[in-house]
């Protein structure tokens, strides 16, 4: 009901030029005309984003390029006070989006960032859009949070891997089982954390759906097998980072 | 709320204000810059291996502020007490834009910040700041400083440069935002009556004991 998608021209969705900051970026930090190129993977649990990334690091390595993996909540700065607030279940909307937002500073300027300086292929297993539709779930304004993702670099190719509700639950059962967070829990839809995990990904799903365009992200079906997907993955890469067909590595 | 840079005196002269408030009978709850437990473990890391970057420095005390504000700061406000803030948004501004953030992202990350009723802006020369901090202690902190600018490694003088760049930004601020400006070089009962003054047009108080003993 609240997943209206609003244009909002006034924050990342107006003219996105891949390498550069979405919006008022980072003064100090002039990324202009760096090497490097940025892949976002994006997608909820469950969808096999990290066995895709593994293959296509395999494949882009084999074909001579440096890659770098860099993920979600993953710094060192914040990873401690993260685990901490998720735990006491202290965080509020707001405090949890800008948790998240700061431990991805911290990776964007020790990881990212140099990374892309020194010419190496960074491969994010989730991008800001997780975050986006984590916190568009929460009704955190729209606009206020594009603003504040700013700061972040619109990567070279956004693939989402799209999954349906019902397909995601097996998936999850059949792997870890489901856990409070990634149910929505904290928004206190009732006690049965199935119906949560239900409606919250239902939800999310809905949040990346309205973010595809905005974002210019490559849709790939998930329920696809592996090797089909990873040969989608490879095509479209292959495509991006050697355009007229050369396919001698570097 | 109070802003000025470090040794402008606005904490002394926001604990008199709150005993005086009290006194009249309000309910006062004073918050601190900095200072919810959510952030502290990080802060306290970051700041240990001085591994803060501008960008991280901003976006947790975004994230201390946003914590404070709905637990402590909204709160006593919808029960109809007075909050007392020793620092605001406006140091995050200041600050921040010194250390190189984009001064409009700053403002547009704060934007989710209850507008105060009353702002209040200690201004005091450095020399005068610098002196009030060397009486009191031993050592200029990295961070109030400027140090992780590496401007200068001498402490003194990195303070120097630093808060010298975070007054023009406050001074941009007083018009931007409509801050009160008090003469933080003026003697302590003098300020003091001058920030009773104003709070007396927008609480209700008994004038007359507006005006401090002297």
């Amino acid at each position: 009901m609240n997943i209206l998608p609003e244009s909002s021209d006034d924050g990342a969705g107006g003219g996105i030029t891949p390498g550069h900051y979405y919006g008022r970026g980072i003064p100090y930090l002039p990324i202009d005309g760096y090497p490097g190129k940025l892949i976002a993977i994006e997608g909820t649990d469950g969808v096999g984003r990290s066995t895709q990334i593994q293959l296509l690091r395999e494949w882009l390595e084999v074909r001579g390029y440096g890659v770098v993996e860099t993920g979600w909540t993953r710094s060192e700065l914040m990873q401690p006070t993260i685990e901490l607030a998720k735990s006491s279940n202290t965080l509020n909307k707001l405090t949890f989006v800008l948790l998240y937002a700061t431990d991805f500073a911290d990776r964007l300027e020790k990881e990212i960032i140099p990374a892309l300086k020194a010419g190496f292929v960074v491969l994010s297993d989730r991008y800001i859009f997780t975050a986006l539709a984590r916190a568009g779930v929460r009704g955190v304004d729209r606009l206020w949070l594009r603003g504040l993702y700013g700061f972040a670099i619109a990567p070279h190719l956004v693939f989402y891997l799209k999954l349906d509700v019902e397909t995601l639950i097996r998936r999850v059962l059949g792997a870890r089982g489901m856990d409070f967070w990634e149910s929505g829990m904290d928004l206190k839809h009732g006690d049965d954390i199935y119906d949560s995990f239900r409606t919250y990904q239902g939800r999310l799903l809905r949040e990346y759906a309205s973010m595809a365009d905005e974002f210019h992200f490559s849709v790939l079906d998930a329920r696809r097998s592996i090797e089909h997907i990873q040969a989608e993955l490879q095509r479209q890469v292959g495509a991006f980072l050697e355009p007229r067909g050369d396919k001698e590595s570097r | 709320m109070v802003e000025g840079i470090d040794g402008s005196g606005k904490t002394t002269q926001l604990g008199l204000l709150a005993k005086w408030l009290a006194a009249e009978g309000h309910r006062v709850f004073v918050t601190e810059w900095n200072s919810s437990a959510l952030v502290k473990a990080a802060t306290k890391t970051g700041k240990k291996k001085n591994a803060l970057t501008p960008m991280t420095f901003s976006l947790l005390h975004a994230t201390d502020f946003a914590d404070r504000l709905l637990y402590k700061i909204i709160p006593p406000l919808k029960a109809g007490m007075i909050v007392l803030a020793d620092r605001y948004a406006y140091t995050a501004f200041a600050r921040d834009s010194v250390r190189g953030v984009d001064r409009q992202w700053v403002r547009e990350l704060y934007s989710f910040a209850v507008r105060p009723d009353l702002a209040l802006y200690f201004r005091v020369p450095i020399a005068v700041s610098l002196d009030r901090l060397m009486a009191r202690r031993v050592k200029l902190k990295f961070y109030e400083a400027g140090l992780d600018l590496g401007w200068s490694p001498h402490p003194a003088e990195s303070f120097r440069l630093f808060q010298g760049r975070v007054l023009e930004e406050y001074d941009r601020l007083v018009d931007e935002f409509g801050l009160e400006v008090i003469d933080a070089s003026r003697s302590i009962t003098e300020q003091q009556r001058n920030v009773r003054q104003l709070i007396a047009s927008q609480v209700d108080v008994r004038t007359e004991d507006a005006v401090v003993a002297e």
